[in-house]
């Protein structure tokens, strides 16, 4: 604490390289350095995924590596998504939209009426199953994978993508403390005016508050189709068949294989972030927002 | 919260009838919405954890019915099983180098771009956009940059004349290149750490201005102290993500070369060993009881940094 409370020495004539305008120069070109540094580590391995996927074959393997492709061959992704040694990935892709576009629904619905309660209604051991349902988000999920497993399994589910998308429809824990944060901030004042106009609950909720909820659900629904088209566990744990299975699956499933060129694999892996990229920057602001709005930094 | 007060009356102790019957069906709609919650909770939660916990004490192939074997599985495990304790070796060690490496890293990434002025926008995407695909494309990807003969890893060492290690077929590599991997995935709890840093009151930094705190006074003494809630909540996640680790490694280790944990069992993480277990062995009692001690473990571990945190996490007023 010594140097906290240690009496300032008043500024007398400074010498230019002690003003603190020269100070502040000095710190935001070593703070944009450094930031320009590490974010082109951080994109690197893009660029190398991107490049590599444009390049022929014998361009790969030259060493030192060819950093630019040159000229660019565009073709290889054409090439990648109707490879007979990458085959089905059309069929990989609706796969992916059919499980994640279930799941993000039944995620809303499901999670919309489960915060409602929780944030607006009042009832005895309420305060109970809010904290049970707080504890879960500490429940390492893999861990209930192979019972859940055993239970779809039993229940003929396994092979199909029912396991992967009817318990979205049972509410998500995180999803649903976000949304009543979210909810409880809304003024109780439109609600009640609605219910003196006749609405019950259920036209509430769509009438009121879904529409001044939309930052937080456009985040929800952003996270859900997110970790579903990223979701690698899941899809290979109850998916065996081939037809079935998700571009994740799909994707790991030809890596390392010997017969598939490294451009076009890498031109696959291209086309699978590719969505999520585009979805990213399409609603980045929601994304990034939403996460310090909903109160997620702990204040 | 005083809206509280009118739950604990109950609808007996209740004087007005009217009101009453007014808050027993304000309760039943409470039921009938958190409803779909509590049955999945049950039947995809609490029923699988107690099921798992029960078939931990079996021997279970599936397409026989489960026996009963006592506490063998766990004794087998702890005695006889040489992948468990491998198993849990390469995941220990992964996480005393992976956690604090990534936790490092998004704090310095969000302190970096707190103290820029332009450009945040710019920088949080480029820094977050990794976290968005890091999934099986992206270790497909990292497959190729660790090419010991092409990738651009070894590439960059060979500018400088280093000789690269062959990384993910080196036993003795395979493991840091997943650990170096993993950093590259710290753009979520960056954002909880950027956002942690934007609700430091600004007023305290002036006040240390004054009193002549230079930069890295006021980072020791003022950031690091108000920022340590966040630090606790990110620790505690990378904690829990961490023990779990399984899709880098499976696709990287095990899907490249066909058999689990390669090379050489230096990347068979514990969720693989489960994995291992419950899928190409198909024994999922035994599966099972890995899952209960992973269980265990985590629990464990997180109340221990729970215990901790009153020793080093700052608490405003110790606000509820």
């Amino acid at each position: 604490m010594a140097q906290l409370t240690s009496p300032v020495t008043p500024p007398r004539t400074q010498e230019w390289w002690k003003t603190r305008q020269f100070g502040q120069t000095v710190h935001d070109i070593i703070v944009y350095t450094l930031l320009v540094l590490l974010s082109l580590v951080f994109i690197f391995p893009f660029f190398w995924m991107v490049t590599t996927a444009l390049k022929l074959d014998y361009e790969i393997f030259l060493w030192p590596p060819r950093w630019l492709p040159n000229p660019p061959h565009w073709e290889n992704f054409g090439l990648a998504l109707t490879d007979p040694q990458l085959p089905f990935f059309p069929t990989f892709f609706l796969n992916t939209m059919k499980i994640v576009t279930l799941v993000v629904i039944g995620r809303l619905v499901s999670c919309v009426v489960v915060a409602y309660g929780f944030a607006r209604l009042e009832a005895p051991g309420k305060d109970v199953l809010f904290a049970i349902l707080l504890a879960t988000l500490m429940i390492p999920g893999t861990l209930l994978l192979f019972p859940k497993y055993i239970l779809f399994n039993s229940i003929g589910w396994v092979n199909t993508i029912l396991p992967l998308t009817v318990p979205s429809f049972f509410g998500e824990a995180f999803a649903i403390f976000l949304m009543r944060q979210f909810f409880a901030s809304i003024p109780r004042d439109l609600e009640e005016a609605a219910r003196m106009d006749g609405c019950n609950t259920f036209q509430v909720i769509t009438r009121i508050i879904v529409p001044l909820s939309v930052p937080v659900l456009t985040v929800i629904a952003i996270f859900s189709f997110k970790d579903n088209w990223n979701d690698f566990f899941g899809p290979l744990l109850y998916l065996s068949d081939r037809t079935q299975y998700t571009l994740a699956v799909g994707l790991a499933f030809f890596n390392g294989r010997y017969d598939v060129a490294m451009n076009l694999l890498m031109a696959a892996s291209v086309a699978v972030m590719l969505p999520l990229v585009i979805l990213f920057f399409i609603a980045q602001r929601a994304f990034v927002e939403g996460i310090s709005v909903t109160g997620l930094g702990g204040r | 919260m005083a809206i509280a007060a009118t739950s604990i009356r109950s609808s007996a102790i209740d004087k007005k009838p009217k009101r009453a019957t007014q808050a027993a069906r304000e309760a039943r709609i409470f039921y009938l919405c958190v409803a779909p919650w509590v049955i999945g909770f049950i039947l995809f939660q609490l029923g699988p954890m107690l099921a798992s916990f029960v078939l931990s004490f079996t021997r279970w192939d599936i397409l026989s019915p489960p026996v009963f074997v006592d506490i063998r599985n766990y004794t087998f495990m702890f005695t006889r099983d040489a992948d468990f304790w491998q198993s849990l070796r390469v995941t220990v060690t992964y996480s005393l180098f992976s956690i604090p490496l990534q936790l490092m890293v998004a704090l310095g990434l969000a302190v970096l771009l707190n103290e820029a002025t332009r450009g945040i926008g710019l920088f949080r995407t480029l820094f977050y956009l990794p976290s968005v695909v890091a999934s099986a494309a992206a270790a497909v990807l990292w497959t190729w940059i660790f090419n010991p003969e092409f990738g651009p890893i070894n590439g960059l060492l060979g500018l400088f004349g280093v000789q690269g290690p062959a990384w993910l077929i080196d036993p003795k590599y395979a493991l840091w290149a997943l650990i170096i991997m993993s950093v590259w995935g710290v753009g979520g709890t960056m954002l909880i750490f950027l956002a942690g840093l934007k609700g430091i009151p600004g007023n305290l930094y002036e006040a240390a201005e004054i009193d002549g705190a230079d930069r890295v006074a006021r980072f020791f003494r003022i950031t690091l102290p108000m920022l340590s809630p966040t630090i606790f909540f990110n620790f505690v996640m990378t904690l829990i993500g961490s023990f779990q680790t399984f899709d880098s490694a499976y696709i990287i280790g095990t899907r490249a070369s066909g058999s689990i944990g390669a090379p050489a069992k230096s990347t068979l993480f514990y969720m693989l060993h489960v994995y291992d277990q419950a899928i190409a062995q198909t024994k999922m009692g035994y599966a099972s009881a890995l899952g209960v001690v992973l269980f265990v473990i985590i629990l464990v571990l997180t109340l221990l940094v729970l215990r901790s945190s009153s020793l080093w996490v700052y608490n405003e007023a110790e606000r509820k």
